[in-house]
């Protein structure tokens, strides 16, 4: 490691203007970051954070301002560059190799050699394996990354940027996919980068972990640099009124609605694990929800909330057990198009990847799971399906150009929201929201917590999960708690606390000890 | 940010008719002989097979898959064509013998395309063969089996009624140009205003998102392949009855051009990406470029040469325009 004074300013940029087309996406950003310290950049999506990361990691190229490193002006010409001048970026979608192995990829394009010019892999894993014990991350070094949890591919990632002596480590929501745990192990190894001088930049929308390790906060707006002060110098509400440019009203409070008739029950659902025969994925879970209910599933990363849902929605009949009757009626469901016919929608976990075809328009993609209704003989009603699209995207506040514009271009919260509209088109009698707030800002996620209090107000029966507390406190009516895939607590919303929560979360081999 | 894509699609569909006329533009000046109405209903004629198989193609690719197979459907379906209206069928247990009149020779060809169509088609879905496996599996077993169907040899003389429709008319128009502008107006309809259509580029665009959707992905994927394998087989019906001959040979290599077209038009290879316009756009600058290149007398060789380089130049453009 180079000798680094602490607070020294190892990396700054000044008036940075970046343009994509038209749009700036940044303009006249700056941010002085400092050896030692961990610094938080906020602000909501699309305030510009991970543009100007992108431009001090090289990644972008053609923009007006100065980077400045150790207090030289440097033009990085690509990523490579960047990390050889020891800034290292961690991506919120992880960059790494899923089939090599973790060796492999922490020393990609660094291979060590041996004298006949081939990979030394016994060195390679030596060095790799020091690198994980430093971390704390226990496993085999030549194992294929694919099999690593999202957290421990994180700390791979971590260990490719120590690997690579990095000065400044970017990283870029990196509590957004991974458990309360390995949160609390990603602090204790940034803790310990700090203390050896590295600086740490520490993008997250979540101000409980950015107040609880955070030396200094930058808030960003519409491109620009709000505010860049001590962490202590800000409290939460200061935080959030820098990043909204106006003062937070009131936090949301989910309206109480009266409990009406049983919608959806599920009974010993169980799901086998499909690579370990004898062990299940989904053990045994049985819970109902009333019309107007807002159920609550907490689960950590693992619990099997996400295969809960699909299972429930038909996705698994081959390998799954268990009852499901809707409004009393018995339901069997092989297959989505069954679960939908039923009255059923999910709202997957990662909208990306399962929710959206990105590339078709808000019309298209909100009318795919109901096409059938703006059907004409055969044919499908250009007219109808506009009108129908609209109807949906203006309940819910869908804010976008055009409806012909591609759901790709639109902001997280509003992607999110069209899914939830398409679902809403297919008049479900039971909504299943799985993280329906993942990696969306302040804002967009108190209008989410709108939606859902006036759809259950409305009558509609909703499941969600989260791994929130103070989210799942907040807008569940009941709570269930699945750990490993087995059902552990369920409460009230009156007597649940966050501690009793957390506790029935736990893997009981961590609770235990 | 307004409407980025959209606007990027009608560019990409418009250069492509910028070179095409560009193209035909430079041949008129230098190929003489080009621009005439006998060689404009030449080349549309000479498209016209591939264009029924690009535009199969296209669904197949729509979806995010591959059809390798499509120019030894059209041999096989061609060849049982040609069969049956020359040989009929001795069914020599009843001791019987049926003849086949063309309307009914073509039906079973037809279907014999959509037969083989569905095989690749369960071979993906069912088995889960990567399409290009699978269909290049069906490129050899078809064109095998029609040199067995064929004894090697080509089939010749099949009858008035089955050659018309190769060499006739209608209204000055030539009837392979009518069948495949009709397979092309019932395709682009059926991609932009049916429900199969938009779950064509739904299963292309996100598979996973589609089936969660409610989407029967894999019949979604059942079908293109068995549309594709009945549209390979309606161009071994033009082939066939425009050489009265079906060859063991026919439609060698014609894979080859129709995902060509595809491409030059702008279909995106990993799928929920462009249209039967562009296709037949592709299809126009490939037969252009032929006709262009055979008037000004380039070696036939080279042709095959410059045909590589306008395929790569297309995707090039539209890279280069994709990134901005």
């Amino acid at each position: 490691m180079v000798a680094v004074e602490h607070n020294e300013v190892v990396l700054a940029a000044e008036g940075i203007t970046k343009r994509f087309g038209g749009i700036k996406a940044l303009d006249g950003a700056h941010l002085s970051i400092q050896a030692g310290q961990v610094h938080a950049v906020v602000g909501e999506n699309g305030a510009g954070k991970s543009t100007l990361m992108k431009v001090l990691a090289g990644v972008h190229r053609d923009y007006e301002g100065r980077v400045l490193l150790a207090g030289r002006e440097v033009a990085f010409a690509n990523p490579r560059q960047a990390q050889e001048a020891g800034i290292a970026i961690i991506h919120q979608e992880l960059n790494l190799i899923a089939q090599l192995s973790i060796a492999e990829n922490v020393f990609l394009g660094r291979e060590f050699l041996n004298p006949l010019g081939l990979i030394d892999f016994r060195k390679m894993y030596d060095e790799a394996g020091t690198l994980l014990d430093k971390l704390d991350l226990h496993v085999d070094p030549r194992r294929s990354v694919s099999e690593l949890r999202v957290g421990q591919q994180q700390i791979v990632e971590i260990a490719k940027a120590l690997a690579l002596d990095a000065r400044v480590i970017i990283m870029d929501e990196p509590t957004s996919a991974i458990s309360e745990r390995e949160v609390e192990v990603l602090f204790r190894l940034i803790a310990s980068l700090t203390q050896r001088g590295v600086a740490v930049v520490y993008i997250s929308h979540k101000l409980d972990e950015v107040s609880r390790i955070a030396d200094r906060i930058t808030v960003m707006r519409d491109g620009r640099t709000v505010g860049s002060r001590a962490c202590r110098e800000l409290s939460h509400d200061d935080i959030v009124r820098m990043m909204v440019g106006r003062d937070v009203d009131e936090f949301f409070a989910k309206a109480e609605v009266a409990r009406g008739t049983e919608a959806l029950r599920v009974e010993g659902i169980r799901l086998d694990h499909p690579d370990r025969p004898g062990d299940y994925l989904v053990r045994d879970i049985s819970f109902s929800v009333h019309r107007g209910e807002v159920l609550g599933l907490f689960g950590l990363m693992g619990a099997g909330r996400t295969e809960l849902f699909e299972t429930i929605f038909g996705l698994h009949a081959q390998s799954s057990t268990g009852r499901m009757s809707l409004g009393g009626a018995e339901l069997h469901a092989s297959s989505p198009l069954d679960a939908i016919e039923a009255g059923l929608a999910l709202v997957p976990e990662d909208r990306k990847l399962q929710g959206l075809i990105l590339d078709m328009s808000v019309t298209a993609n909100i009318s795919l799971a109901s096409i059938a209704a703006v059907e004409r003989c055969g044919f499908l009603s250009e007219r109808r399906e506009r009108i129908l699209a609209a109807d949906y995207a203006n309940r819910l506040r869908i804010k976008t150009a055009s409806q012909r514009q591609s759901v790709k271009n639109l902001s997280g919260g509003n992607q999110q929201k069209v899914v939830i509209a398409k679902w809403l088109a297919t008049k479900p009698k039971v909504l299943l929201l799985d993280e329906p707030t993942r990696g969306i800002d302040v804002n967009a996620k108190n209008e989410i917590y709108k939606l859902i209090s006036e759809l259950a107000a409305a009558g509609l029966a909703i499941v969600m999960s989260s791994s929130e507390l103070p989210e799942i406190m907040t807008i569940a009516d009941r709570i269930i708690v699945l750990s490993e895939g087995r059902q552990t607590a369920e409460f009230p919303r009156a007597t649940a606390t966050e501690e009793s929560i957390l506790k029935a979360a736990l893997p009981r081999s961590l609770s235990a000890s | 940010m307004l409407e980025r894509t959209d606007y990027r699609a009608i560019a990409s569909r418009f250069r492509s008719l910028v070179a095409l006329l560009l193209m035909v533009l430079a041949f008129s000046i230098f190929a003489d002989g080009f621009l005439s109405v006998d060689n404009l209903w030449t080349v549309m004629r000479q498209i016209s097979v591939n264009t029924c198989l690009s535009v199969g193609m296209t669904l197949v690719i729509l979806t995010g898959g591959f059809d390798l197979s499509v120019g030894s459907i059209l041999a096989l379906s061609g060849a049982i064509m040609a069969g049956l209206l020359k040989f009929g069928t001795q069914l020599e247990a009843l001791d019987l013998y049926i003849g086949y009149q063309a309307p009914a020779a073509i039906l079973i060809g037809i279907l014999a395309g959509a037969f083989l169509g569905l095989f690749n088609g369960v071979a993906i879905t069912r088995f889960k063969v990567p399409p290009f496996v699978a269909t290049l599996a069906m490129l050899t077993i078809a064109r095998g089996l029609t040199k067995l169907y064929t004894g090697g040899e080509a089939i010749t003389g099949l009858g008035e009624a089955f050659v018309s429709i190769g060499s006739g008319r209608l209204l000055g128009i030539p009837n392979q140009v009518w069948i495949a502008a009709g397979i092309v107006v019932a395709v682009a309809v059926l991609l932009k205003r049916t429900r199969f259509g938009r779950y064509i580029y739904a299963v292309g665009g996100n598979e996973a998102a589609a089936q969660l959707s409610g989407v029967n992905v894999k019949r979604v994927k059942l079908m293109v392949y068995t549309i594709a394998g009945a549209l390979s087989a309606v161009g071994g019906l033009i082939v066939t009855s425009r050489l009265n001959s079906a060859t063991p040979i026919a439609g060698e290599g014609f894979e080859l051009d129709s995902i060509a077209a595809v491409v030059i038009g702008g279909t995106s290879l990993s799928g929920g990406k462009g249209s039967v316009l562009g296709t037949v756009l592709g299809a126009l600058i490939i037969g252009v470029l032929n006709s262009g290149l055979v008037i000004m007398g380039v070696d036939p060789f080279w042709q095959t040469v410059i045909k590589g380089f306008v395929i790569l130049l297309a995707v090039v453009v539209d890279r280069l325009n994709a990134k901005e």
